[in-house]
C-alpha cells in the first residue's frame, strides 16, 4: 500500500511472499498488490512466473479457504477482483509483438471462474499469440459468432466445472464445424484427456503453461469430420436433464414431509436445499453424458467436505442423494452412480 | 515348391480303376487349346521352357513362343511371380494390362492362364478417379461452408486445393483501391498471404481475364513460362502447367484461383480443368457469402456502436460500474440501456440513467438510442430528474409512434463531505433501485412515478439518498427479478432474492457486487436468459486512508475488518 507498509519478504521463491500476497487480496489492498508485483517485474522475475506462481496460485488457495468456509464468499470475490487488478498490472507492463497467430480464448457457458483463463490468456499473449479474450460465461452462441467474424487459427475453452460439459460439448462441435480446432482444459475437463477426447476437443491441457507448450508442437491439427463426436449421451442422459425440475421438486416435498417440524416457508432454506438437489442432479447428467463415473464421484468427494464446512453433515447429503437415487429405479446407470456416490461418503 | 515332392506319375496311372482312355491325339488338343478365348501357355517347371502357345496367348502377348523360355518376355511382372513362387500376377504387357495365374499340370510342367483386363482396369481406375473427386467435392463442400469468414474460406480453399489439384495455389481477390489481396500455399509449406498492386495483375496469364469475369481459359493456352517470378516463391522451380479458374461470386467473380504444377511433364487434363472449375464454384460461393457477411457485419457494427452500453466515466469520488446482458444471441443489444453523462461547464453532478423500453431486439434498441439522446440533451439544460422524466415523456408522446413506453430511473450523483455521495433519484414506473447499507442491510429508495410515454400528464415522486463510503446503490432493469430459473425451473428470482444477494456484497468494490449479482442470476436462471438485464451500480468507494495517518499500519478496508471477524456461515437446510 505504502513504502512505509509493504515490506517484502525476499523473492516469489520464498514461501512467506506468497502468504504476504494473500493477505494483501484477502484484505483488499489493491494498491498493496498492484506494487507487490510490479517491485517483482522490476526485479525482473518473469511475468509468467508471476502470474502463475504467485497469482494463480494464490486464487488456488483462495478457493480452499472458501471451500473449508474460512472465508465467505464476499470475501472470496474481493480477493478474485484484486487479483484481476494485479494480474492487469503484469499485463500492463508487458508487451509482446504477435508472431503465432490469432486465439479466442473464452470460459464455456455459465462458468464464472475467469481469473484462470485471463492468466491464460495473459500467457499466451506473452507466447506471441494476438488474443482475443472473451471473459466469463460465454453462450455458445456468442462464442460461434465471434468466430465467424473474427476467424481465430484456435478456440481455446476453460472450464472448472463439469456441469457444464455438455454446453462446452457443443461449443466445441460448432467451432470445429467452423473449420477451428479447439484446446480445451480448467478443472472441468477433468484430471487428464479422458473427457476431452470423447467431447472432441483436439487437444487438452493440465494448465496455462502445458497449453502454452501444446499449441507450439504438432499444430494445428487436421479436423476431421466434426460430426464424428458431435452426439454423446443417452436416454438416461435426456430423462434426467428434462425431469430435472421434478425430481428436484419431488426430492424436496418428500424431504419437507419427512421433517415436518421445518416451516415450509422458509425461502432461503428451501433455496439452498433446492440448491444443493440440483447440484446433485446437474453432475448426475454430466457423468451420464460423458459416460465417466468418475466425474459424480469427484463430485460427491469434493461436495462432502463443502457441505461438512458449512454446519450440514454427512447424513444430509445421503438423505439428498438417496431422494433423487429413488425417483430413477429405470434408470441403470443413474442408480449405479448415486449407490457408488452413496458409498464413497464417510460412515 | 512342388518340385521336391516324390515323383508319384506312375503310380497315379496305375491305381486308375477304370480302363485308361486312349488320349486324343496331339493335334486335336492343340486346336480344343485355340479355340479357347483363355490365353493358355504350357512350360516346363525345370527351366521355365515355353511348350505350348495357344491361339489367344499369341493374340495377347505376341512375344511369347514355342521353345522360348517365360523368364525372358517383357512380361517383367511374370518373371518376378515365377522367381518369387507366386501364383498368380498382374502387369502391363505392350500396353495391355494382363492378370495371369498358373496351375501345375504335372511335376514337371504347368500351364499360365493369361487373361487381357486392360478394360477392367480403366473401369476400375475411373471409378476410383470419380470416388476422389467425388470425396474431395464433399469435403471441399463441408469444410468451405463451414466458416463464415472470408480469411478462413480463403485458407480453406488454397489447402483444398494444394490437397487435390496442383502442387500450388493461389486465390487472388478482385482489386479494391487498386490492391488486391492474395494468399497462397505451396504444397509443404505454409500459408502466406499479402497484397498485390491492381497493375501488376496482368503480368500473370489468364488473371485479368478470370477476374473480369470472362470464361476461363484452358491450360493449354496459359504459357507457364510468362508467370512473373511474384507468383510463386523461389523454391518452387520452373512451373510446368499453369490454371487460372475465376471464382464465380454473387453476379461478378468473388476472385480468381491459380493452380500451378511443377515438373517439365506436367500438365492439367481435361478432367482435371473440368474439376478445378467444380470446385472454384464452390470455393467462390463461400467465399463472397463470407463477404456478404462481412459487410453486414460491419454495417451492423456501425448501427449498433450507439446502442451498445457506453462506456462509463469515473468522476471522483464515485464508482459508476454498468452491466449488461442482452437476450438475443448474436446482436448484443436489447431493449434495456443505461447510461451516464460526466460534469458539465455548468454543473459538477454526473447523471444517470438507467430504463427498459417495450420490447425486444433491434427494435426496442433504436428506441433506447432516442431516448439515450433525448436525456444528454436535456442534461445540458440542467433539469432535475424529474423535470428530465416530463420532457421525455412529453417527447415521446409527439413522435407519433404508438405502443412505444419505457420505464426508467434518473438520477444525479453528487459528492458531499467525508466521501459520502448524494443520490437524487427519480422513477418513471421502474423497479426503485436498491441501497446496500454499511451493515449490511438493504433498502429500497422510496421513488415511485408513472411509466414514460403514455398519458399526457405523469406523476413522479423523487427520493434522495445518501451513501456514506462503502455503501452501494444498485438501479436494474425488471429482466434480473423475473428471470425464470432455481428449483422448479419456472419461478421468478424475485426482489427477495435480490436482496438476499446484494446482502453478501457488503464490502466489496462496486465491479465485484455487480459481477457477484451477475453471476447469482446466472446460476439461477442456468444460462437460459431470455430476458435483457441491465445493472447500474452506484459506489462511495472506501475511503483510502493517507499514507503517513496511523503511522503508516495497513488500515485496509471496512469490509477486511469485517471479514477478519471470523465470518463462518451456516448454509441453511432443510
Amino acid at each position: 500500500m505504502t513504502v512505509f507498509t509493504t515490506v517484502f519478504p525476499g523473492s516469489l521463491d520464498d514461501p512467506g511472499f506468497g502468504e504476504h500476497f494473500l493477505r494483501l487480496v484477502g484484505d483488499g489492498d489493491e494498491y498493496g498488490a498492484v506494487e507487490a508485483v510490479t517491485d517483482l517485474l522490476d526485479d525482473r522475475v518473469p511475468p509468467q512466473r508471476i502470474m502463475i506462481d504467485l497469482i494463480g496460485r494464490t486464487q488456488g488457495v483462495v478457493g480452499e479457504l472458501w471451500a473449508d468456509n474460512e472465508w465467505s464468499i464476499a470475501r472470496e470475490h474481493a480477493a478474485t477482483a484484486i487479483s484481476e487488478r494485479a494480474l492487469a498490472a503484469v499485463a500492463a507492463r508487458t508487451s509482446v509483438r504477435p508472431t503465432r497467430g490469432r486465439i479466442t480464448v473464452a470460459c464455456v457457458d455459465g462458468e464464472w471462474h475467469a481469473l484462470p483463463v485471463r492468466i491464460l490468456a495473459e500467457m499466451l499473449r506473452l507466447d506471441g499469440w494476438r488474443v482475443d479474450f472473451l471473459g466469463a460465461s460465454v453462450p455458445g452462441p456468442h462464442l460461434v459468432t465471434h468466430v465467424h467474424q473474427t476467424g481465430p487459427d484456435v478456440v481455446a475453452l476453460s472450464g472448472t466445472l463439469p456441469t457444464r460439459l455438455p454446453r462446452a460439448h457443443a461449443a466445441i462441435a460448432a467451432c470445429r464445424a467452423a473449420g477451428v480446432p479447439v484446446i480445451v482444459g480448467g478443472r472441468g475437463f477433468g484430471p487428464d484427456e479422458r473427457y476431452a477426447q470423447k467431447l472432441g476437443a483436439d487437444a487438452w491441457a493440465a494448465d496455462a503453461d502445458d497449453a502454452v507448450a501444446r499449441l507450439t508442437q504438432n499444430w494445428p491439427p487436421a479436423i476431421g469430420d466434426p460430426y464424428e463426436t458431435a452426439f454423446l449421451g443417452d436416454e438416461e442422459y435426456t430423462y434426467v436433464v428434462r425431469e430435472r425440475s421434478a425430481l428436484v421438486c419431488t426430492a424436496m416435498r418428500r424431504l419437507a414431509s419427512a421433517y415436518p417440524a421445518v416451516k415450509a416457508d422458509d425461502r432461503r432454506r428451501n433455496d439452498s436445499t433446492a440448491e444443493d438437489m440440483g447440484h446433485i442432479v446437474d453432475f448426475l447428467a454430466a457423468a451420464l453424458y460423458v459416460g465417466d463415473e468418475r466425474i459424480f464421484a469427484d463430485f460427491v468427494d469434493w461436495t462432502g467436505p463443502v457441505l461438512a464446512a458449512r454446519g450440514v453433515p454427512a447424513p444430509a447429503l445421503e438423505a439428498d442423494l438417496r431422494l433423487i437415487r429413488d425417483q430413477l429405479h429405470d434408470y441403470p446407470k443413474a442408480v449405479g452412480l448415486l449407490d457408488a456416490g452413496c458409498a464413497r461418503l464417510p460412515e | 515348391m512342388t518340385s521336391h515332392m516324390p515323383v508319384r506319375t506312375g503310380e497315379m496311372a496305375g491305381e486308375t480303376k477304370t480302363p485308361a482312355a486312349v488320349p486324343p491325339p496331339y493335334g486335336l488338343l492343340s486346336a480344343a487349346l485355340d479355340a479357347s478365348t483363355e490365353a493358355v501357355v504350357v512350360c516346363t517347371y525345370t527351366d521355365h521352357t515355353i511348350l505350348l502357345v495357344n491361339a489367344a496367348a499369341r493374340a495377347l502377348a505376341p512375344g511369347l513362343e514355342p521353345g522360348g523360355t517365360v523368364l525372358l518376355t517383357p512380361l517383367a511382372e511374370l518373371t518376378r511371380a515365377l522367381t518369387e513362387d507366386r501364383e498368380t500376377f498382374t502387369g502391363e504387357y505392350d500396353g495391355k494390362q494382363v492378370h495371369g495365374r498358373r496351375r501345375k499340370l504335372d511335376d514337371e510342367h504347368y500351364a499360365l492362364y493369361l487373361r487381357d483386363c486392360t478394360e477392367e482396369f480403366a473401369r476400375a481406375a475411373a471409378l476410383n478417379a470419380e470416388r476422389a473427386r467425388t470425396a474431395f467435392l464433399a469435403e471441399a463442400g463441408r469444410r468451405l461452408s463451414a466458416s463464415l469468414h472470408q480469411g478462413r474460406c480463403l485458407r480453406t480453399t488454397v489447402e483444398l486445393a494444394v490437397s487435390h489439384l496442383a502442387d500450388a495455389a493461389v486465390v487472388v481477390l478482385p482489386a479494391r483501391r487498386r490492391q488486391s489481396e492474395w494468399m497462397r500455399l505451396v504444397a509443404g509449406g505454409a500459408i502466406t498471404e499479402g497484397m498485390l498492386r491492381e497493375n501488376l495483375l496482368g503480368e500473370v496469364p489468364g488473371l485479368v481475364e478470370a477476374l473480369g469475369g470472362f470464361p476461363p481459359i484452358p491450360s493449354r493456352w496459359l504459357d507457364p513460362s510468362q508467370a512473373p517470378a511474384w507468383l510463386l516463391p523461389e523454391g518452387f522451380g520452373p512451373i510446368g502447367a499453369l490454371l487460372v479458374t475465376p471464382l464465380p461470386g454473387n453476379a461478378e467473380p468473388a476472385g480468381a484461383l491459380i493452380l500451378a504444377r511443377s515438373g517439365t511433364q506436367a500438365e492439367f487434363t481435361q478432367q482435371d480443368e473440368i474439376l478445378a472449375r467444380i470446385f472454384a464454384a464452390r470455393a467462390g460461393g463461400a467465399i463472397s457469402a463470407a463477404g456478404l457477411y462481412r459487410e453486414q457485419v460491419d454495417t451492423t457494427a456501425i448501427l449498433q456502436a450507439d446502442l451498445l452500453p457506453p462506456e462509463l466515466p469515473q468522476p471522483d469520488g464515485v464508482e459508476l460500474i454498468g452491466s449488461y446482458q442482452a437476450a438475443t444471441e448474436t446482436l448484443r443489444i436489447g431493449g434495456d440501456f443505461y447510461d451516464v453523462f460526466g460534469p458539465t461547464t455548468q454543473s459538477s453532478d454526473t447523471v444517470i440513467a438507467l430504463g427498459d423500453v417495450c420490447g425486444k431486439g433491434p427494435e426496442a434498441a433504436v428506441l433506447t438510442g432516442k431516448v439515450r439522446q433525448t436525456l444528454r440533451a436535456l442534461r445540458l439544460v440542467e433539469a432535475s430528474p424529474a423535470e428530465m422524466l416530463n420532457v421525455l415523456n412529453q417527447a415521446l408522446l409527439q413522435s407519433g409512434r404508438q405502443h412505444r413506453f419505457v420505464t426508467l430511473v434518473v438520477g444525479s450523483i453528487c459528492r458531499i463531505d467525508h466521501g459520502r455521495v448524494r443520490l437524487t433519484l427519480a422513477s418513471g414506473g421502474h423497479p426503485p433501485p436498491l441501497v446496500l447499507r454499511n451493515d449490511g442491510t438493504v433498502e429500497e429508495v422510496p421513488t415511485s412515478g408513472t411509466l414514460i410515454g403514455v398519458v399526457p400528464q405523469i406523476s413522479v415522486r423523487p427520493a434522495t439518498v445518501e451513501l456514506a463510503s462503502g455503501e452501494l446503490c444498485l438501479l436494474y432493469s425488471d429482466g434480473l427479478t423475473e428471470a425464470r430459473g432455481g428449483g422448479t425451473g419456472n419461478e421468478h428470482y424475485g426482489e427477495a432474492r435480490l436482496r438476499d444477494a446484494l446482502g453478501t456484497c457488503r464490502g466489496m468494490s462496486a465491479a465485484a457486487g455487480v459481477e457477484r449479482v451477475r453471476r447469482l442470476v446466472s446460476d439461477w436462471v442456468k444460462g437460459g436468459m431470455r430476458d435483457d438485464i441491465a445493472m447500474l451500480a452506484v459506489r462511495a468507494p472506501s475511503r483510502t486512508p493517507l499514507s503517513l495517518r496511523g503511522g503508516g499500519a495497513p488500515a485496509g478496508s471496512p469490509f477486511a475488518i469485517d471479514a477478519r471477524r471470523g465470518e463462518r456461515r451456516q448454509r441453511p437446510r432443510l
